[in-house]
């Protein structure tokens, strides 16, 4: 279904990842406007070729671990001291040192869960969602190089695929 | 930088495959109708469980009466399985995560389903705890959460409860991180079906593209959980350590405890993970992918935690005699030549002597003394965790109160039944997901590979500065360039 945000994709199917790589390379020195790369597994080397920063979803993943650190430690520190006190075994009210398991256990909790969900949000992944994709060969055996028709023309586009060595050559609107 | 393999490393997987061949054999065990071996064995599991579900609506219908339990061994055959669930549990994370930071290439052939059986071990464990309540139904009670009760809270300075943050966080994280990894699987399965299992899967996929933003994140994530999962790892069996070591019961009151327990879960962890692969390799023809190299270098895990393990048996016995306190002198005079004298025995020869077989290396790469072996290893955890509990509380510090302890048929149904529940899961799982991951063999296909490394190497990995492919699978360094 057309609609205004879909894009006419021209795409070129590689059979290895050396040759994708080759590809990428190529298209960065003829400065062709790459759309996105697909392949079945990651490829290492294809990052930095494609100008893709180092993603930040650690630094996201330590924030929401001090969240849990945060939330254990004050928590149990109110209820033990203002809530409800209580003494056990003689301990003080506010006995830090058995309070640290809890408290690791939820930092990972939070940090784990946190990441979890904030990956899925920002790659548009989740139940129910469908994302159109090039080719089912895909998550099989072939690498896509893709470029956006409206900023790559569509015949340089294809003399490159064929230079590049690309074993299909095909276009699909998403 | 090119990507350096040793050429001393031998292939983790065999039989020239390429990247299609290796969807085909993973994917297609999901696609084929069930052989009668699985319909066999789905049907004893299924059997199992049920027997088992009814022992536990007998024991909440009777209550905990028709357990053996007495006032003197109020703790026995519910926490022993409880602990020996849980050390089960250990390896597929220790697996996933652990061997992912130490860049372990073998991993990947055995990390999704010892991960699996991860989650199903922990599913076995809980139960225990939740029916020992006694009223089931007031199980909540353990969370912390705002309520009508005074608000009364549950006691954070006690180690069982600590037990609840730590196996519940335990599951969590190892299900998330293992559905992670399953994710691009689910898509390859997805993206060959047809029909309403085209939309299933599409649904378990999260419609998962394989762009390279999404590739990098993914691998980041799985960093990052791997980190995050290691310290978790080792304090969960720390925590059930604490269920003993921070009492005053001679016997439990140790500090050796937690490192002695960790490393206790590893050995028996690895063991069920051998025994369930030895099958399921065989079932479903990975002997491609699950090569005698991986079952090498688990049994290689298994002498050293086998080894540690037997270092802390005699530590023990060593600080029960050096401390000069009786009570605890005695605590192990009676676990070895007490009442109890077999099951003490039966922990040492199958825990300690018995691994020490692995030194030799024809043995360890000996399909059938390690299949034997690992079940002989997990009726040694069995026995250990048996001897700590049981013998311990039989002999308390009142003569008069000596007791001695055998289980009902309701004690030893739940326990059988957790076995059907075990297996219901595994066996579903090996039908609905790909077992080996499937987008992690790819990638270390090329460093890997028979065809790549090894004596048979027929290609050359072909490599210039720039076009190297480093292959570590799930590990996001890009630290080569």
């Amino acid at each position: 279904m057309a609609n205004d945000n879909s894009k006419d994709i021209i795409f070129g199917i590689y059979d290895d990842e050396v040759d994708l790589l080759k590809a990428v390379k190529a298209a960065k020195n003829e400065h062709l406007d790459i759309y996105d790369v697909f392949s079945p597994f990651p490829v290492h080397g294809l990052d930095p070729l494609l100008g893709l920063e180092e993603s930040r979803l650690h630094q996201a993943g330590f924030i929401y671990g001090m969240l849990g650190t945060a939330t254990a430690f004050l928590g149990m520190t109110w209820i033990f001291t203002k809530d409800w006190p209580n003494i056990f075994g003689g301990k003080p009210y506010w006995a830090v040192p058995s309070f640290i398991p809890i408290t690791f256990e939820l930092t990972v909790l939070f940090a784990a869960i946190g990441m979890t969900v904030t990956f899925y949000i920002v790659n548009g992944l989740g139940p129910g969602v469908v994302n159109k994709h090039l080719d089912d060969r895909i998550t099989d055996d072939k690498f896509v190089l893709a470029f956006d028709k409206a900023s790559v023309n569509a015949s340089k586009a294809e003399s490159f695929f064929k230079s590049t060595g690309a074993s299909e050559i095909n276009s699909k609107m998403i | 930088m090119s990507a350096v393999v040793s050429p001393l490393r031998r292939p983790l997987i065999t039989g020239n495959k390429t990247y299609h061949q290796i969807t085909e054999d993973l994917i297609s065990p999901t696609e084929k109708t069930p052989s009668r071996e699985w319909v066999i064995g789905f049907i004893i599991s299924v059997a199992v469980l049920s027997f088992g579900v009814f022992c536990i609506l007998w024991t909440i219908w009777v209550g905990i009466g028709s357990w053996n339990l007495n006032r003197t061994i109020n703790w026995s055959w519910d926490i022993t399985n409880f602990v020996w669930w849980i050390g089960i549990g250990h390896a597929g994370t220790l697996i996933s995560a652990i061997l992912l930071l130490f860049r372990q290439k073998w991993r990947t052939g055995v990390n999704r389903a010892a991960e699996a059986m991860t989650i199903f071990a922990v599913l076995c464990a809980g139960l225990f705890p939740v029916i020992h309540m006694g009223r089931v139904w007031l199980a909540i009670f353990i969370f912390p959460y705002p309520n009508t009760r005074g608000p009364l809270w549950p006691n954070f300075n006690s180690p069982l409860l600590w037990d609840v943050f730590a196996i519940s966080t335990y599951l969590t994280v190892s299900l998330l991180f293992w559905y992670t990894g399953l994710v691009p699987d689910f898509a390859t399965v997805r993206d060959r079906a047809k029909g309403a299992r085209r939309k299933i899967y599409n649904t378990l996929s999260f419609g998962w593209t394989g762009s390279a933003k999404h590739w990098q994140r993914w691998e980041s994530l799985s960093l990052v959980l791997a980190g995050l999962s290691t310290p978790l790892v080792l304090s969960v069996h720390t925590i059930v350590s604490f269920d003993f070591a921070t009492s005053v019961i001679p016997g439990w009151h140790t500090t050796i405890f937690p490192p002695y327990f960790v490393a206790g879960a590893i050995f028996s962890g690895f063991a069920m993970v051998l025994t369930l692969m030895i099958i399921t390799r065989k079932l479903l023809h990975l002997e491609d992918y699950i090569t005698v190299e991986h079952v090498e270098s688990m049994n290689k895990v298994i002498l050293l935690t086998g080894t540690i393990v037997g270092v802390a048996y005699l530590t023990e016995l060593f600080i029960a005699w050096y401390s000069g306190y009786v009570y605890e002198q005695f605590a192990f005079f009676n676990r070895a030549l007490g009442p109890y004298w077999w099951s003490y025995f039966g922990m040492m020869f199958c825990n300690v002597v018995s691994p020490q077989l692995f030194w030799k290396k024809s043995w360890r790469r000996n399909i059938t003394l390690t299949f034997f072996l690992s079940i002989l290893i997990n009726i040694g955890m069995w026995f250990e965790r048996f001897v700590i509990i049981a013998t311990t509380l039989a002999r308390d510090y009142l003569p008069s109160s000596w007791s001695l302890y055998t289980p009902t048929w309701v004690e030893i149904g739940i326990y059988i039944g957790t076995f059907g529940l075990f297996f219901t899961c595994y066996l579903v799982f090996t039908r609905v997901a790909p077992v080996v991951a499937v987008a992690e063999i790819k990638a270390i296909l090329k460093s890997a590979g028979d065809q790549y490394i090894g004596e048979n190497a027929t290609q050359k990995h072909s490599h210039d500065s720039h076009h190297d492919v480093n292959q570590n699978g799930r590990t996001g360094a890009h630290d080569h360039h």
